[in-house]
């Protein structure tokens, strides 16, 4: 293979569950404050995948005290300690911006089974 | 003293540091090189140390060219740059040098490449010159505008004008050497590097680092 290939892929996490845009994660954060370290989770639907191999991102979005806050992690992040996926949306298409437009019920994705 | 390796731009890539951030690095195929020959100032006049990368098979060598190699018993490199100001006592001809007992991650260092050659250019490329109106009747859109003034009765020396733009020598100074990776002879470096994949680049330790103001090179 490529050297820079092999590189690329070294680098990379695995055990990455199967998640795309339209479902609904819980990004588990390290947060290092001064010497401890401590937990913080992100939730909210995924509203784009971006990128391949190691430098692929995906932005989550979520509605926190009346204000919209979106955070683009990169995939392979080792801040990263764990993402789950929650529930499962069925979108139509693989970028959903169309939700900084919509509040409330819709705002709302249906389940995929 | 001066330490310095050949090596090929093979690309750029992420690393994650420590603390999680991505860094942009350009990995570097640096050596292994062996030493060609040492220039000493009783016989040359200055100190170097000439490197040879890449060997290369023995047919496509020519005559004259392939001779210096047999002298020291090696394989015919495909490069050849001298590194001034060496330690050269501690470097005899066939020996061979690697990245892993030159730099440590950490380490400042400046890199010399040759650009990608642009052919020619306009002065906007070029030099970054502004264009003129596209329209309201405007017919002068990229072109260079004012030779200057009319005193001297000439164009001065060093006017920005159309011509060959990069394919040059150029030398980034202190970028940080992210990572070694020893086993593999690779350097992954911070930021971009001169020229295109596949070439040629030499290494350095950097002229003006904060530990060459302090006293060591």
């Amino acid at each position: 293979m490529d050297i820079m290939e092999t590189l690329n892929r070294e680098q990379r996490r695995e055990n990455l569950p199967d998640f795309a845009p339209g479902d609904t994660v819980r990004v588990t954060l390290r947060i290092v404050e001064g010497s401890h370290e401590r937990l913080q989770n992100f939730e909210g639907p995924v509203i784009a995948r971006e990128g391949k191999g190691l430098s692929e991102t995906f932005t989550v979005r979520k509605v926190s005290f009346g204000v919209g806050v979106e955070r683009t992690f990169p995939l392979h992040s080792p801040r990263i300690e764990k993402i789950e996926v929650v529930r499962r949306g069925k979108v139509r298409r693989a970028k959903l911006f169309y939700l900084r437009q919509r509040s409330g019920k819709a705002a709302r994705i249906k389940e995929r089974s | 003293m001066r330490k310095g390796i050949l090596g090929e731009k093979l690309g750029m890539m992420q690393l994650f540091t420590e603390t999680g951030e991505a860094k942009a690095v350009t990995v570097v195929q640096a050596g292994p090189c062996v030493v060609v020959s040492v220039k000493t100032p009783e016989k040359d006049g200055y100190k170097a140390v000439q490197l040879g990368f890449q060997p290369m098979p023995e047919k496509r060598a020519t005559k004259p060219y392939a001779g210096q190699f047999k002298k020291i018993g090696i394989a015919p490199q495909r490069f050849l740059r001298e590194v001034r100001d060496m330690d050269i006592e501690a470097y005899q001809p066939g020996q061979e040098i690697r990245v892993g007992d030159l730099f440590t991650a950490g380490e400042r260092v400046d890199v010399i490449g040759t650009s990608k050659g642009k052919g020619f250019q306009g002065v906007i490329k070029r030099f970054h010159g502004r264009r003129g109106p596209m329209s309201h009747g405007s017919m002068y859109h990229r072109r260079p505008g004012s030779m200057g003034a009319t005193g001297p009765n000439r164009v001065l020396k060093g006017k920005p004008l159309p011509g060959h733009m990069g394919a040059q020598r150029v030398t980034v100074q202190n970028l940080e050497v992210v990572r070694v990776d020893a086993d593999r002879n690779l350097l992954f470096i911070a930021g971009g590097l001169p020229g295109p994949q596949k070439g040629l680049l030499l290494i350095q330790n950097a002229v003006k680092s904060a530990a060459s103001a302090k006293g060591g090179v």
